[in-house]
């Protein structure tokens, strides 16, 4: 069962972020300017960042509550949590990187491997990656973990034009195949249309438009 | 080289690995401490561990030998189970090790504060709990700096002297190290035995230092 339950605020020096969201989508994507409050809404799902009030909850699951007193530390809340910067380990190679998640138990590695495409990698130095690859291992390492929710933060960001692609028919067989929900911080409306079946346009702290993604973007 | 000469040397280069050994759980745990947690009392624990470096090393020599003496707080305990600790190789191990480990806390502290915060939050958003956050990814990205702490201050033992000489003597074959016998043999005026001992410490200072410095550099 997918769907998200993101009502809270937090503060954030001057800078206020806001969400009260009840959607049943299976993959939710954040959409707007750079410092709208995407990435925080995504680092407090993780479990970085507290809010001062609300509720989170993923698939039923209830991640963070301030009325129940339920604050679940990041290593309970099994959410995959792809950055940015995709932050590989640097001094470990691409299996032990992609082991991190697994505690002893890799049930799903094998179709893994297979659908990122990882077989070859799996012995070379994280720092020999491209931006590609990289991401792609940052895609296994977190699903290894058999995360509840996959929080992606601009997945091609790093990535070249031409393989983004590539990123992109991956990200579309985690969501229909592997049926993990996706929260998507996307870089571009393209994305936002392939990939999310509800978007949250934000800016400045607040969602100022939600919907259908082909309503809102297209 | 005499026996002697050979000796010395042997037992330092001993004493001060013993030292760095005995530095390194308390000191990486310190560091940690300074580089990654806010307590009251912060300022006051930093400036402790920095002490020995602004002390003269005679005064704590004289410290030491207070604390491990046989009427002393952890002397006397010590003794109580047949331990013998001053005007023994121990004493000597103990002031190296007391004298060496600010220089381990201050390089491994700087290299903990730089290990980006975010590789933890990831490895705990990965299921990882906080001792095995610390083992896989916090020690391993600061080893370079812990590493060339520890050879800092095994060269700093190496070269102890105003501590060991209060709290261990110069006992030929039993606490006598480079440092305390180039200084006995000047005294005593064999001139010649004191130059070899000051050839033997500068080369292993020299090569600790410059592999120290690599790592440093490379971390």
């Amino acid at each position: 069962m997918a769907g998200f339950e993101l009502e809270f605020s937090l503060r954030q020096g001057a800078f206020r972020v806001e969400i009260a969201e009840r959607t049943d989508a299976r993959a939710l994507a954040l959409f707007g300017p750079s410092g709208s409050g995407k990435r925080t809404i995504m680092e407090a799902v993780a479990g970085l960042r507290q809010p001062e009030r609300g509720t989170i909850a993923v698939a039923g699951r209830v991640l963070f509550s301030r009325e129940q007193h339920i604050d679940l530390p990041a290593r309970s809340r099994r959410t995959g949590y792809v950055p940015q910067d995709v932050l590989l380990f640097p001094h470990m190679d691409v299996r032990s990187n992609v082991l991190y998640g697994a505690n002893g138990n890799a049930r799903n590695l094998d179709s893994l491997l297979d659908l990122l495409e990882l077989r070859p990698l799996m012995s070379r130095r994280v720092t020999s990656l491209s931006g590609g690859e990289r991401q792609r291992v940052a895609l296994a390492r977190a699903l290894v973990s058999e995360p509840d929710v996959l929080l992606l933060d601009e997945p091609m960001a790093a990535v070249d034009i031409p393989r983004r692609r590539r990123i992109l028919d991956a990200l579309l067989r985690i969501r229909d195949e592997l049926h993990v929900p996706l929260v998507y911080v996307a870089h571009s409306p393209e994305e936002v249309l392939r990939i999310s079946d509800w978007v949250l346009v934000m800016d400045g702290g607040r969602v100022t438009a939600r919907g259908v993604p082909s309503a809102v973007i297209g | 080289m005499s026996r002697e000469i050979a000796e010395i040397a042997l037992f330092t280069t001993a004493a001060a690995g013993a030292a760095t050994v005995l530095m390194l759980g308390p000191g990486v745990g310190l560091a940690w401490v300074l580089a990654r947690r806010t307590f009251p009392g912060k300022a006051i624990l930093e400036t402790l561990v920095s002490l020995p470096l602004v002390v003269p090393p005679v005064a704590t020599g004289l410290i030491l030998l207070w604390l491990l003496g046989r009427r002393g707080p952890i002397g006397r305990p010590l003794e109580a189970m047949g331990i013998e600790v001053v005007f023994t190789s121990r004493a000597v191990v103990i002031a190296m090790a007391v004298m060496g480990m600010p220089l381990l806390v201050r390089t491994a502290r700087a290299g903990f504060e730089q290990v980006t915060r975010r590789y933890e939050q990831i490895a705990e958003t990965l299921g990882a709990g906080p001792w095995r956050v610390f083992r896989t990814v916090t020690l391993p990205l600061a080893s370079r700096n812990i590493l060339a702490g520890a050879l800092l201050g095994f060269s700093r033992a190496l070269g102890e002297f105003g501590a060991t000489i209060v709290v261990a003597g110069s006992i030929p074959g039993r606490t006598r190290t480079l440092a305390v016998g180039i200084y006995s043999y000047t005294e005593t005026g064999q001139d010649r035995q004191a130059a070899l001992l000051l050839v033997v410490s500068v080369a292993i200072a020299f090569a600790a230092v410059l592999v120290s410095n690599r790592l440093a550099r490379e971390g």
